[in-house]
């Protein structure tokens, strides 16, 4: 196998599902999760959050919480480095306010005791005077006249004159004339509608222990999506050298977006330094809801012109998310991805990026894209309705191919929208009969995926086993993956292969495990490294044989002889290579560097049949299917397991899930018990479809599959709700009393 | 010279236009020699930016060649959750 050859058919492993390598660790309890860390003489951290949604920080008193037997260090902004900007400030300002407390919940300082019980009477007795600011937290509210400005001069230079201070960034794209286009519709409909911040809601809480000694030198381990990342973003606020910081990731009891920065880590460091000792930090849940970031909340208006042939004519939507005090709600992405899966003449887009006295939102699979597909999929629904079209009919007829301009911009290199479309038309699903106070609701989604930097090791064993290495933390499966892709380069059985997330200081720099480019990304590394093992071991077996490395080939876990010119010798197993490597010139190990650019753009179908109460206003979700292309599925279980988790989140975002603040702009349900997600009783068996509509780039052609899944479900049962009650629901989630109020006309 | 497509909400900063001529024979070229001849671009830029080559999306592939027949877009960078 040549180290670029592409291969997408003939698989003897890629494709099977064996069970996963850190399958038995977690049944039994012995998977070590960013809370179990420990360290002999550790301190516990609590933080000190502000009560208030808009507050100027008059002073910290911490007299009465050192004088606490137990305590030793409290910190606070002045604990932290000085002088970033941009991005880093604003991580920093989040983890801890500087004159401002901008959001309820936002830390402002932080101790350290003997026990978790001192470190939270001690963070009690932290007397905090704040001077109370007017606060807003609805995002049309931050953009009208008169509202308080978060951070005035917080706006980039995308911004067009005269708008608030809220309005921090702008974006625009489209192209063709919409105008024209919506002359040449036969019916044009246009829509308001809202949808509310949901949390990634990951079972386990942000936990680290940091070590950080008087020589400058530390250690962190904590539950993230990207530990490169987080030894970057805590050297620079604790103003050390990254390499003097080595960060190790634990189990991660999930993050979909929300562990890709960091809230806790900077604060356990600086709590250690202080006190020389190891400083263990826990969040609870509510601090989980109050301080870490949610997605955005969003208010949009789509317009869509369609001719009685179910041509799409024009796309329009303007776009207003809020990302909490700080700059970086994905708006881009949302007016990006809104219409992405249509072929459009004529279509522009424009988004808002709007600041409020909320937390820093942060990424939520596929951020932006899930909002944007409600919204333009909502209309579709509603223009086929009137135009008397079949929804599925409709969406093939516009869908975008190989060679479409994109939305976006550029033309699609080979994808497979009309693959998923075709397949979701011909499932049973979609034909089924419904029952009464039942509607069915269809949905497409976009995502773009990412590839990112990736850099992987894989030593041969003297046995001929193999250890790989990534730095990808492993959030859905992906050591079962990369098992799977190193045995089917090696041609070594799956047992034989392990797969370890190796921590900062053993390999480059490895990108955060988000933009769905883990299968891809360090996939494509781990088949790479293998090719470049392959290569050294053929060239270890011609050495043996006496002939050009040329005339070895590797099949079946073997050096071959190839070639009229070779010679005949018997094949050599990779134990027999590896077994005397030390002395033919020392270990085998392969390697690969490098920033994987293909990652290849996916889409889904989703199919919904919802129920609805008329009475009650409660809904039910009785039948769901997922199609999507998933361009090559390395271990389709967890292809599938992506599918469902996506559906999952999303009918929680869609029906229940939702940040509601009080007038005094306080967060009103930072509980489970208040802020409801799907129980496994909520849910139906979720159906999935896996297309393979192989990605150029990447050898096997595999495409991102974790974001995707959550693109269309909001639009789905949107749809289906919608189609079920009779009446049209603009506001997410579909709440009982929201879907009342509907059916009341209000 | 490659045409470089921009998103809408740039035209402020290249005279009211849609797309620029710049000289480059890769990405990274591409975008020194946007903010050579638009320096308003220089933030924008240096915030952070994808450029799609005929259909591919690169977030970092400064050396990924471009061609005059290139199709070539700027967009905003590509991340992910």
């Amino acid at each position: 196998m040549a180290f670029d050859e592409v291969k997408t058919e003939g698989f003897k492993q890629v494709g099977t599902r064996p069970r996963r390598p850190d399958g038995v660790d977690k049944v039994t309890g012995r998977a070590k999760f960013g809370a179990d860390a420990y360290a002999p003489g550790m301190l516990h951290a609590a933080i000190v959050r502000s009560p208030h949604a808009h507050a100027r920080i008059l002073s910290i008193d911490t007299s009465r919480a050192k004088a606490l037997k137990g305590v030793k260090a409290v910190v606070t902004r002045a604990d932290f480095a000085e002088g970033l900007t941009g991005d880093d400030w604003d991580v920093l300002e989040n983890v801890m306010a500087g004159d401002k407390a901008l959001y309820d919940g936002h830390a402002v300082a932080a101790v350290a005791a003997t026990s978790a019980l001192i470190a939270r009477d001690a963070a009690k007795l932290i007397e905090v005077e704040y001077e109370v600011l007017a606060h807003v937290t609805d995002v049309d509210a931050a953009m009208a006249d008169g509202a308080p400005v978060i951070r005035d001069g917080a706006a980039d230079s995308s911004v067009p004159a005269g708008l608030h201070p809220n309005v921090v960034r702008y974006h625009e794209s489209g192209h063709g004339d919409v105008h024209a286009g919506f002359g040449e519709a036969d019916l044009v409909i246009e829509e308001s509608f809202r949808t509310e911040a949901a949390h990634q809601g990951y079972i386990e809480p942000h936990a680290c222990l940091a070590q950080l000694g008087p020589d400058g030198k530390g250690e962190l381990w904590c539950c993230t999506q990207g530990h490169f990342h987080v030894q970057k973003l805590c050297a620079k606020m604790l103003g050390m050298e990254a390499s003097n910081l080595r960060v190790t990731a634990s189990e991660i009891g999930g993050g979909f977006g929300g562990k890709t920065t960091v809230f806790i880590e900077p604060v356990a460091l600086a709590l250690s330094r202080k006190t020389s000792r190891p400083v263990k930090l826990v969040m609870s849940r509510s601090e989980v809801f109050r301080a870490t970031g949610p997605t955005s909340s969003t208010s949009m208006d789509v317009k869509i012109g369609m001719k009685k042939d179910g041509t799409i004519t024009a796309c329009q939507g303007v776009f207003r998310l809020q990302g909490g005090a700080f700059p970086g709600a994905p708006m881009e992405f949302t007016a990006m991805c809104a219409f992405a899966p249509y072929d459009v003449k004529n279509v522009h887009q424009i988004g808002y990026d709007v600041m409020t006295n909320r937390p820093k939102q942060a990424a939520y699979r596929a951020p932006g894209s899930p909002m944007a597909a409600f919204a333009t999929e909502s209309v579709l629904d509603m223009l086929c309705n009137q135009l008397g079209l079949d929804p599925l009919d409709v969406r093939l007829k516009n869908a975008a191919k190989e060679g479409s301009k994109a939305s976006y911009g550029p033309r699609y290199e080979r994808i497979g929208l009309v693959e998923t479309l075709e397949a979701a038309r011909e499932h049973a699903h979609y034909s089924a009969p419904l029952g009464s106070d039942q509607g069915r609701g269809v949905s497409c989604g976009f995502w773009f995926n990412h590839g990112g930097e990736t850099s992987v090791t894989l030593a041969l064993s003297e046995d001929g086993t193999a250890a790989l290495s990534v730095g990808t933390p492993d959030i859905g499966g992906s050591r079962a993956s990369m098992c799977l892709m190193a045995a089917e380069e090696l041609g070594i059985p799956y047992d034989n292969v392990r797969t370890t997330i190796a921590d900062t200081a053993t390999l480059g720099y490895n990108e955060v495990s988000h933009g769905s480019r883990v299968t891809y990304a360090s996939g494509l590394a781990t088949i790479r490294a293998a090719r470049d093992a392959v290569q050294k071991l053929c060239a270890r077996a011609a050495a043996k044989w006496g002939i050009d490395e040329d005339a070895v080939i590797w099949e079946d876990g073997c050096a071959k002889p190839s070639g009229p010119n070779a010679g005949e010798f018997d094949p050599l197993p990779i134990a027999e290579i590896t077994a005397e490597m030390g002395s033919t010139g020392g270990p085998i190990v392969g390697h690969f560097e490098a920033t994987p650019e293909g990652a290849g753009v996916s889409f889904a179908t989703h199919i919904v049949d919802a129920e609805v109460d008329k009475e009650t206003g409660a809904t039910k979700v009785v039948r769901y299917t997922v199609v999507q292309d998933a361009g090559k599925a390395i271990h389709p279980t967890y292809v599938e397991g992506q599918y469902q988790g996506g559906a999952a989140q999303g009918i929680g975002w869609a029906l229940n899930e939702e940040y509601i603040y009080g007038d005094d702009g306080r967060l009103q349900n930072a509980v489970f018990l208040d802020y409801r997600i799907p129980v496994a009783s909520d849910l139906p068996m979720i159906d999935t479809v896996i297309v393979e509509v192989p990605n150029p780039g990447h050898p096997y052609g595999v495409r991102g599959v974790g974001e995707t899944s959550i693109c269309p479900p909001l639009a789905a049962i949107a749809n289906a709700v919608s189609n079920a009650a009779g009446v049209r629901m603009r506001h997410l989630p579909m709440s009982p009393p929201r879907i009342l109020k509907a059916l009341d006309g209000d | 010279m490659v045409t470089v497509n921009l998103w809408s909400g740039l035209r402020s900063h290249v005279d009211g236009r849609d797309s620029v001529e710049i000289e480059a024979n890769n990405v990274g070229e591409v975008l020194r020699g946007l903010v050579r001849a638009y320096p308003q671009l220089e933030p924008v830029i240096a915030a952070g930016v994808s450029v799609a080559v005929d259909g591919r999306i690169y977030a970092q592939g400064l050396t990924q060649p471009v061609a005059p027949d290139s199709e070539v877009f700027l967009l905003q960078r590509i991340k992910g959750g």
